[in-house]
């Protein structure tokens, strides 16, 4: 994570369009400037950051699925429990399934595992634009290089 | 009217916080009651989730970007619970 860049994933660890699901990788920094707020002598990863991660994981895979011709925005997000605490350095893996997908929007449910166990798990759902210019989509191409984005499916027609 | 309208009428109830006696077949659920597309989204799933079937949201929006549908035949209540009475009814075909 570059929390200070809004890099929330590291890298794609597995991506399947045909069966919807996506996992990613991403490791909590083991120094912040976020951990002197969140908190001062006990510094935890915050929720709204764990959401931020699904969200950008989700996103990953709706792109995937859209061949990178359509970007996506967070839109909603439903049903978010924080299960355990999340301290500096720990390594969390990241899942999300698509559930809708069409009429503009796109659902998932996403949640964040460590160590195989439950961190935390919404559903997200998530506009799906063109888009908005070409700076945009070249500097996504860029992330998606960055993260592992599969080639085969970066494909953009 | 039918038990098809009472139930999405509550739903939209429930899901969107209006009133329900402000809810009329002859709403239009965008018109009339102020519900934009992202509500709409968890209507339908709600409604999927009530009648066991799968709203072509998609396709409806399609044909009304299109021009071959209007917004009435999808949108105002009474049509839209015809709708949902063809997709019930195609389910038990």
């Amino acid at each position: 994570m570059r929390l200070e860049y809004f890099q929330l994933i590291d890298r794609i660890a597995e991506l399947n369009v045909a069966d919807r699901t996506i996992s990613t990788e991403a490791t909590v920094p083991t120094t912040n400037t976020i951990f002197e707020g969140h908190f001062p002598g006990f510094p935890l990863m915050p929720g709204v950051l764990l959401i931020e991660a699904m969200a950008q994981t989700s996103g990953w895979l709706v792109v995937a699925t859209h061949q990178f011709k359509r970007m996506a925005f967070l839109a909603a997000v439903k049903d978010a429990k924080f299960r355990m605490f999340v301290r500096p350095g720990q390594k969390l893996s990241v899942t999300a399934t698509l559930a809708h997908e069409g009429s503009g929007y796109a659902v998932t449910h996403a949640s964040i595992a460590l160590d195989g166990k439950p961190i935390c798990d919404a559903t997200l759902t998530l506009r799906v634009l063109d888009f908005p210019n070409d700076e945009m989509r070249l500097r996504m191409r860029e992330a998606a290089a960055r993260v592992g984005f599969p080639n085969e499916v970066a494909a953009d027609g | 009217m039918s038990s098809t309208f009472d139930t999405i009428a509550n739903i939209i109830a429930e899901t969107c916080d209006i009133p329900r006696d402000t809810i009329k077949p002859e709403s239009h659920a965008i018109n009339d009651l102020g519900i934009d597309s992202l509500d709409f989204l968890d209507i339908a799933f709600a409604i999927d989730k009530a009648f066991g079937i799968k709203i072509p949201l998609e396709q409806w929006t399609q044909e009304v970007n299109d021009g071959k549908a209007t917004t009435d035949q999808y949108f105002v209540l009474k049509n839209l619970s015809a709708r949902i009475d063809e997709l019930v009814a195609a389910k038990g075909a």
